[in-house]
């Protein structure tokens, strides 16, 4: 297959934010991202409508899933410069603490970028960072 | 006498959890399949303004809580549960301006861990957009309280 049969299109650059800006359900949710030279943090801020339980209260597992596939693909997108948003194939997610009502972070890193997968890992946590509340692991189509 | 099943309470919690109310997430009823829940298609849970599909996070979210549903049907009583891990296996976008159904159930229970598989589809979980596999902490106080 060559090069430019390739779905995603590359760009000379890709701003994460741009990428976000272009998921509206990214939008829905409140998330951005803040760069420190090439490295990306996502940031979840808390909203009331983001809560799946009440009682504890927690964030909804679907909501911390979401942010976390989010991050993936903006980090995807900016290291690799596509100018389209990577597709899931599968993800994977591991809930280890419940998410509190508060502000929740998630780093991703590319353990693999190839010619049409690319395996990514994502990390999500609130007040400190080792002792993550939720871990992912996904494969996206990109060729 | 037995006691009404649990699932008669599902419309309620549905409609009392404030992620599921947000983003419009229906009760649609329990039977021999498991529990089903369903999702009217809605712009703003759009992944791709080009093609209209609904964020992969969106299917995930609806996934997760039909799994946990179909584990409380299955113990049939209300217990607190926790998502241990959930896998979900994207097979082809959803068809934009079309409720998205979940359709979970929970074909293995221990005294602690419950075993869920789910689909999400528009028509038939035959032709699913998604298939999810997911394991679920059950909290028993009582066994807590023994240890």
């Amino acid at each position: 297959m060559s090069e430019d049969l390739s779905k995603l299109a590359r760009k000379e650059s890709c701003h994460p934010a741009q990428v976000l800006a272009g998921i509206p359900f990214a939008q829905y949710l409140g998330v951005y991202v803040e760069l420190a030279g090439d490295e990306l943090t996502a940031h979840l801020p808390f909203q009331d409508k983001l809560i799946g339980n009440p009682m504890i209260p927690a964030l909804h597992g679907g909501v911390i899933g979401a942010f976390m596939e989010i991050t993936a693909m903006a980090q995807l997108a900016f290291s690799e410069k596509f100018d389209h948003i990577p597709k899931p194939i599968d993800v994977t997610i591991q809930y280890l603490r419940s998410g509190k009502p508060v502000h929740t972070y998630a780093r991703a890193v590319l353990n693999r970028v190839g010619r049409t997968v690319a395996n990514v890992e994502v990390s999500a946590w609130q007040d400190q960072k080792h002792h993550p509340i939720a871990t992912l692991q996904a494969h996206f189509l990109i060729g | 006498m037995s006691q009404p099943p649990f699932s008669n309470m599902f419309a309620d919690i549905v409609g009392h959890t404030p992620y599921m109310k947000a983003i419009g997430v229906r009760y649609v009823g329990t039977g021999p399949d498991g529990v089903t829940l369903a999702l009217p298609y809605r712009d703003d849970l759009v992944g791709d303004p080009e093609t209209r599909v609904f964020a992969s996070g969106v299917v995930t979210a609806l996934l997760d809580n039909t799994c946990g549903m179909a584990v409380w049907d299955r113990i049939n009583e209300f217990k607190p549960i926790a998502t241990l891990d959930l896998r979900i296996d994207y097979m082809r976008p959803a068809m934009p301006d079309n409720e998205l159904k979940a359709t979970a159930k929970c074909y293995k229970l221990t005294r602690s861990v419950g075993f869920v598989r789910a689909f999400a589809y528009e028509v038939s979980s035959d032709d699913p957009v998604a298939a999810a596999q997911a394991a679920f902490i059950i909290s028993n106080p009582a066994l807590r309280a023994k240890a």
